[in-house]
């Protein structure tokens, strides 16, 4: 076991390198210094004076990957390459192009952030095994095909509208919770009912149709057959036997996702106003702020990595079938 | 000539588009095995009626795709000059829609503004009140007109509808009359919904749309029937140039990762060894980066691009057409990586069976064995995967709108429409209109599509297959 998920990290290097190397390329080949300086200082009417004190102030003023100036090793250390780009690696996400720490307000913000994303998640699952399994219960009904037809209505309608919805409705028109905002404390309550609320509620429709499916696809196997032959009620059928054995690809399917709780939601979170990872990205993507979209992700993707691995690993121990290799 | 044609980037690749979907739809008449599951399709109501919605919008999405330059006024010479904004044919149709803009905001149906406003009478007196709309409602004397203008209005247009539908229904019996048959024993054999493919229900749709079209295009002449926007432009005008967008980020992101997809799948599963380490390795990577912030990302970069060399764009139409093929190139990149998975996992099934065996040992070339025993055989994955991208792709264009990395700001989509009804949600009255055309709009697309998808992938799913 404990070599199994050995190999896993060391097959995830590889891949951290390669998304390393893209958004390198993709940060500072694709746009040159200047140019994000240019973009910052406003394109028309900047000095060359200014560019090269803006980008000296950043550290964007050593060359990309090959210092020749600089004696022995510094040749390759004093560059843009190791101190913007493999510096992410060890976590050291350096500064914002607006000069603040970016792992302090990381660390700071993953907690807002963790305080919808987590609740949505697990209200969330529970909310779409229920229906989904009330969906199998009846299948076949005219409540089974109202339902999928719900569910697919509410795939169609786009998140935005879920949130701008609620907050219209719960939020102007009922006065339940405050339109937006963050508190600390226990405070902080009253502001995270209705972002997840909203969260919950536009993430049934496809869940639940899914689900749906793997419950329909355990329903017609023999051992299902074989318990009610032995006179069982639809119910403990369900609950007993169907129930545990759907789980192994709706676990599977939703492990990959628990790492990335803590960098939050994009929509909710500037639309309710938390101060958590998501609102900071948009925050960052808006003001154009390239540091911040370069440790995000790579954050991400380091995330959504672990995510992966946990999968396997989830695999081999909710699925007795599945041994390591 | 009174006008230029002018062929921007993704006017040019949905035409391909368009191109490659008639020369699939022939190659699929000519053979009975990809007919079955096609007629599967059509024998479903629910996929029909979808179909003819999607129908709709492709249509209008083709009119607002083929563009031209007017003529401004000719030199001294007789060169002609042309005017620097591109016009679509829609444009050309609704130009009623598009020259009657407003000062600001107004409700739909409204005669009056929005806003109070200082109005100066002839006698010299000053009054706060709402001032009446330019072209909204402009023909009626006072709002007590107003209810019955409308009704009547919509009659006529509803009258006009049925007649034409009617008269429509009348053909299609001509044609579906079997020989020995009466006009009124075919109309009821449509009626009890008789025969394979339920033309009922797609007649019926056909109906329901065509009334809708004649209402709003009648009632549209004189009123603002989704209201104005803050610019005073019309909102169902916008709506309806919105639907190219949609369209353009749901067909042409599949159609530029397809090949791709395609190949590195097919490849890697049937290649095997360092081959499929080399494309496992780069989707891996690929897919690990958060969608959003790839994009973001690339986006970011391009817009640098544009302010850094304005000068290689010479209307904001060409700059916007950019962005928004650039929106699908980086959009098709990030979604590639799951259809390439599914193509390589078919592959290593595929590559063992004894079909592909007997042609290598053949002496087929590893070229045709993919192209022509591959290839056909994950078609139906392709397929299924295409309609199924195309609405989550429509969606997630509304959400890249709301962080900023979507299309360019001056072009119309849905996704614009809602992030600035987003602020006017906090007005007094609240401003709803542009929000509810854009929730209509966008609403039906995807629904559509997601209920005639769900009938292809039941058809031709085999695993569904019973």
């Amino acid at each position: 076991m404990i070599g199994y998920i050995i190999r896993r990290v060391t097959y995830a290097i590889p891949i951290l390198i390669g998304v390393n190397l893209l958004t390198f390329v993709l940060f500072f080949f694709v746009n040159s210094p200047d140019d994000m300086a240019r973009l910052h200082l406003g394109v028309k009417r900047v000095t060359p004076e200014a560019i090269v004190k803006w980008k000296e102030d950043r550290g964007y003023d050593k060359p990309l990957l090959y210092h020749g100036s600089k004696p022995g090793m510094e040749k390759l250390t004093d560059t843009i390459f190791v101190r913007h780009s493999l510096k992410l690696f060890v976590f050291d996400f350096g500064r914002s192009d607006q000069g603040r720490d970016i792992g302090y307000d990381i660390s700071q913000r993953m907690w807002p952030s963790l305080a919808i994303a987590l609740p949505i998640f697990i209200v969330g699952i529970f909310v779409q095994i229920t229906f989904a399994m009330l969906l199998a219960f009846f299948r076949g009904s005219y409540l089974d095909t109202s339902g999928v037809v719900l569910c697919v209505a509410m795939m169609s309608i786009s998140s935005l509208f879920y949130v701008i919805g609620g907050q219209y409705l719960l939020s102007l028109l009922l006065r339940l919770w405050p339109i937006s905002g963050y508190d600390v404390g226990w405070d902080a309550i009253k502001f995270l009912v209705l972002p997840i609320i909203v969260g919950v509620i536009s993430g049934i429709g496809a869940s639940t149709r899914l689900y749906r499916t793997f419950f329909l696809e355990e329903i017609n196997k023999d051992y299902v057959r074989t318990a009610r032959a032995k006179g069982l009620s639809e119910l403990r059928v369900l609950f007993r036997h169907v129930l545990k054995n759907a789980m192994i690809p709706i676990l599977t399917g939703v492990v990959v996702v628990i790492p990335l709780l803590f960098t939050g939601s994009l929509i909710l979170e500037s639309f309710f106003s938390i101060p958590g990872l998501g609102s900071y990205t948009i925050d960052a993507i808006h003001s154009q702020d390239f540091a911040i979209v370069r440790a995000m992700v790579f954050l991400g993707s380091v995330l959504y990595i672990v995510g992966l691995i946990l999968t396997d690993i989830t695999y081999t121990l909710v699925d007795p079938r599945v041994r390591f290799e | 000539m009174p006008f230029q044609i002018e062929i921007l980037w993704t006017d040019f690749l949905i035409f391909v588009l368009m191109g490659s979907i008639l020369a699939f739809g022939v190659y699929t008449l000519r053979h009975e095995h990809l007919r079955v599951p096609w007629r599967q399709v059509a024998r479903r109501p629910l996929a029909m009626a979808s179909l003819v919605i999607l129908c709709a919008y492709v249509v209008i999405g083709l009119m607002d795709s083929i563009h031209y330059r007017p003529l401004q006024d000719r030199q001294n010479s007789g060169e002609p000059v042309y005017s620097n904004v591109e016009l679509s044919l829609l444009d050309k149709v609704a130009m009623p829609l598009r020259a009657r803009t407003e000062k600001t905001y107004s409700a739909p149906f409204a005669m009056q503004a929005y806003t109070k406003e200082t109005v100066e009478y002839p006698d010299g007196r000053h009054a706060r009140e709402y001032p009446r709309l330019l072209y909204g409602g402009a023909h009626l004397k006072n709002e007590a007109e107003r209810g019955g203008d409308i009704a009547s209005r919509a009659g006529t247009a509803t009258l006009a509808g049925l007649g034409f539908w009617l008269l429509l229904v009348g053909g299609f019996l001509l044609i579906r009359q079997k020989r020995e048959e009466t006009l009124a024993q075919a109309a009821g054999r449509l009626m009890r919904g008789e025969g394979d493919i339920p033309w009922r229900t797609v007649l019926i749709t056909v109906g329901i749309l065509i009334m809708l079209a004649t209402n709003a295009g009648y009632l549209s002449l004189t009123y603002h029937i989704f209201g104005t926007d803050q610019a005073g432009q019309d909102v169902f005008y916008k709506s309806l140039k919105s639907i190219r967008t949609g369209l353009v980020i749901g067909t042409l992101t599949t159609l530029v990762m397809l090949p791709f997809a395609a190949l590195f799948g097919i490849m890697a599963g049937y290649f095997r060894g360092w081959v499929d380490d080399v494309i496992q390795y780069v989707y891996t990577t690929l897919s690990s980066i958060p969608g959003v912030l790839l994009i973001a990302a690339a986006i970011l970069s391009l817009q640098l691009y544009i302010e850094t060399n304005p000068e290689s764009f010479t209307s904001t139409t060409q700059r916007a057409d950019t962005r928004l093929l650039f929106l699908c190139l980086i959009l098709g990149v990030t979604s590639w990586t799951s259809l390439c998975r599914l193509l390589r996992g078919e592959t290593l099934k595929l590559r063992e069976v004894d079909f592909i065996q007997a042609a290598r040992a053949l002496g087929a070339s590893h070229a045709t064995v993919m192209a022509r025993h591959i290839l056909p055989n994950v078609m139906h994955i392709i397929l299924i995967t295409v309609v199924l991208d195309f609405s989550g792709l429509v969606l997630a264009e509304a959400v890249l709108a709301y962080v900023g990395v979507g299309v360019d700001p001056t072009m119309n989509s849905w996704g614009n429409m809602i992030v600035s009804a987003r602020l006017e949600m906090a007005r007094e009255p609240i401003v709803w209109w542009s929000l509810t055309a854009a929730f209509v709009f966008m609403f039906a697309l995807v629904l559509a599509a997601n209920l005639f998808s769900d009938a292809v992938r039941d058809a031709f799913d085999p695993r569904l297959r019973k």
